[in-house]
């Protein structure tokens, strides 16, 4: 169950299983900017200047609340875009092909193939009228030139893969008969299908019951490692990414305001916004009686970032600068930061790791 | 606002005999939905048992949260104690009154000291009515006098919301503001019992905090009581004092916040601490995960013995699959629903290991 499961012709056995993060990257992301607009309508920036790498086995984690951009950037990067109204710029290279100049049809080819998706409402992205069976083989057999039974076989390997318990059973039943657990794993079955050297999940678990999501994770965590895939993981769940994910960046109102490695980042966070939201949760291990301190306002009161920092209207560490001009992502070694005053480093969260 | 509504419920059932200090007492309460097949005629065929035989009691004054997953049961537990939903049993007495047995005005002059608090507030308010009529619509419909000028003013005030709002329409709040229009129009009557269910779940992160600590100011001010219901325990932790645990219709275990997520006993509720994710690297790292096997089974077909024996590591033999555990005292206010709580704690009895893959 663990091992490889196809070895059909035309796929190169990955070895990526040791997760070496030091090759090349598998996805870059540069100067991302998507626009929508209507003709004769003000447009709206929903993502700018995005730019991240994403390496063979690397798991990365998107982090922001709704209305960030998180969503966008990677529908963007599946090519999901409406092709009116929207405007892309920037560069996006999956394995050394820019995918923003790809055709329609190699981009259905990249999709369900190379890189794949898996959504958060798993009863809205199942047909409800096609049997289980007949969605996971579709996938396959839409990739590769293998005939029915064949991909019957491999369908059910992959449902026993994501733990689904009879799977051949299971093949012949409807989407409404499986629980919202049950109907998750069976899209991370469709996602990995054609074993994709990447995988994007949107939320994957928000919708889903706490046990269920541990389950899910536990589920998601293994399969990834098992197939050496990479992962980006957008959530605004910081829990989630706590315990996933390699590098992690934080965004707000379309751009990415921190990134890091996780541990640094959860440690010692640089950005207001990043402290205000570590801040802001409850915490199951904290001491009980400790107040919350929230983020004051909310996510819509923004400032353009055009004009300044969109996050000046709820920073607690604002000063004259923030509203004159808008900040840029500034490099330091592992850590990329958007800010003219960040926090004070390493004295709020005690120890750094 | 810390006047108490004058002209108060006069002619309201008033509480009887000398005033304790538990404001809700729930006992063995039931609430079965039947399941109905046929064309001509209506069988009933069987029952979803949404709430089976639960027992609470709430201080007056304090919080009580109720945690559980989707389709426990925990939403209709508190409709029920509002009587948003009929009762299949049981009794529910608020300050000495049974509200079970009540009807037609008397009920409708209890209900102005319970109000509720609900999830979506998008959903839950009117959107064609302004934050005005909103909030006056409880004193209307229950014929509170009040002033027109300053009432309005006062509860916007109270919820942290400027009096400029009044004359505006639900969609022109964010998420959070809009939370607090419907808090606004839970204490308007000023009540004494709030049941708020899943009041943060569908907000953004950064605005839960606002919400939480909205909540706990306005207990401090009004001298609410509160029944929480939430599915994260993280939330529910921070605002109660006291918390049960729900599964399949039953509360599981039931002890003070501080006990309980120090040494929780039932399986369920390990579980379920376990599987909260952190946001801290080095907890998740190191933290060692219960992963429960299976889904919540379905409440019109509850299995047999204890709910939880399906999907239980610690599952014992025989007596689990075939004995519905009793909410048994086992430390000091701490009440669990288990054969084999001193065990489990004990250490004798251990869980199957690797749970995760033999679902």
């Amino acid at each position: 169950m663990t091992e490889e499961i196809i070895g059909g012709p035309g796929v190169d056995s990955r070895d990526v299983k040791q997760r070496d993060l030091s090759t090349e990257a598998l996805l870059t992301v540069r100067d991302l900017r998507v626009e929508f607009g209507k003709k004769g309508q003000p447009t709206t920036t929903a993502v700018d200047e995005v730019s991240f790498e994403v390496k063979r086995g690397e798991h990365l984690g998107i982090v922001g609340e709704s209305g960030s951009g998180k969503s966008v950037t990677s529908l963007a990067v599946m090519g999901l875009l409406p092709a009116s109204g929207v405007r892309v710029s920037g560069q996006i290279h999956f394995d050394g092909e820019d995918l923003l100049a790809a055709s329609d049809k190699r981009m259905r080819g990249v999709r369900g193939s190379d890189i794949a998706m898996i959504f958060q409402d798993p009863m809205t992205s199942l047909n409800p009228v096609v049997t289980i069976g007949t969605q996971i083989s579709e996938v396959i057999r839409s990739h590769r030139d293998i005939k029915k039974p064949e991909a019957t076989e491999r369908s059910i390997e992959l449902l026993h893969k994501v733990a689904i318990p009879d799977a051949r059973r299971r093949m012949k039943e409807y989407p409404h008969q499986l629980s919202g657990g049950m109907r998750q794993r069976v899209l991370i079955a469709i996602a990995l299908a054609n074993e994709p050297q990447l995988l994007i999940a949107d939320e994957p678990t928000t919708a889903l019951d706490v046990t269920i999501q541990a389950q899910i994770l536990e589920i998601l965590k293994q399969v990834v490692a098992d197939t050496g895939t990479a992962l980006i993981m957008i959530t605004h769940d910081l829990g989630v990414v706590a315990g996933l994910c390699d590098t992690v960046h934080v965004m707000y109102q379309g751009r990415v305001v921190e990134s890091a490695q996780r541990r640094p980042l959860f440690a010692d966070p640089h950005h207001p916004y990043t402290g205000g939201l570590l801040a802001s949760v409850p915490r199951l291990d904290s001491p009980r009686g400790q107040p919350l301190n929230p983020i004051p306002g909310s996510p819509t009161d923004v400032l353009p970032w055009t004009q300044g920092c969109a996050f000046v209207p709820r920073c607690p560490n604002r000063i004259d600068e923030c509203t004159e001009k808008p900040p840029t992502l500034e490099t330091e070694g592992d850590r990329a930061l958007r800010c003219f005053n960040p926090l004070a480093t390493g004295v709020d969260r005690g120890a750094a790791s | 606002m810390t006047d108490r509504t004058p002209g108060r419920a006069t002619d309201a059932p008033s509480s009887s005999g000398p005033a304790t200090d538990t404001l809700l007492e729930v006992r063995d309460l039931k609430v079965y939905f039947p399941i109905k097949q046929g064309v001509l005629f209506d069988r009933t065929v069987g029952a979803v048992r949404a709430v089976d035989g639960v027992d609470l009691d709430l201080p007056r004054g304090r919080t009580f949260g109720l945690v559980g997953e989707s389709g426990c049961g925990k939403s209709t537990l508190g409709r029920a104690i509002l009587r948003l939903v009929e009762p299949t049993a049981g009794t529910v007495t608020f300050d000495g009154i049974d509200v079970a047995a009540l009807k037609g005005e008397q009920l409708r002059l209890v209900r102005r000291r319970m109000q509720m608090v609900f999830q979506d507030p998008l959903a839950s308010l009117n959107p064609r009515q302004s934050v005005e009529t909103i909030i006056t619509e409880p004193l209307r419909a229950h014929a509170v006098e009040y002033d027109k000028r300053t009432r309005v003013r006062d509860v916007l005030d109270l919820v942290g919301l400027p009096a400029s709002a009044a004359t505006r329409y639900p969609h022109e709040f964010s998420g959070g503001q809009r939370q607090r229009i419907g808090i606004a129009r839970a204490v308007a009557l000023e009540p004494e019992l709030i049941i708020a269910d899943e009041p943060v779940s569908a907000l953004d992160v950064s605005i839960q905090a606002q919400i939480i600590n909205l909540l706990e100011e306005l207990q401090e001010r009004l001298g609410l009581t509160y029944l929480v219901i939430a599915h994260d325990l993280a939330v529910v932790r921070h605002i109660s004092e006291e918390i049960a645990v729900m599964y399949l219709g039953g509360i599981v275990e039931q002890t003070d916040t501080e006990s309980l997520y120090r040494e929780p006993m039932h399986p369920y509720t390990i579980a379920l601490m376990s599987a909260v994710p952190v946001p801290d690297p080095l907890v998740e790292d190191t933290r060692q995960r219960i992963l429960l096997t299976g889904d919540i089974p379905s409440p019109a077909n509850p299995p047999p013995g204890c709910r939880f024996h399906t999907r239980c590591p610690y599952r014992q033999e025989a007596r689990c699959d075939t004995e519905r555990p009793e909410l048994r005292l086992i430390a000091p206010g701490h009440r669990v629903a288990c054969h084999y709580a001193e065990e489990i704690i004990a250490g004798t009895v251990t869980p199957k290991a690797d749970p995760v893959l033999n679902v």
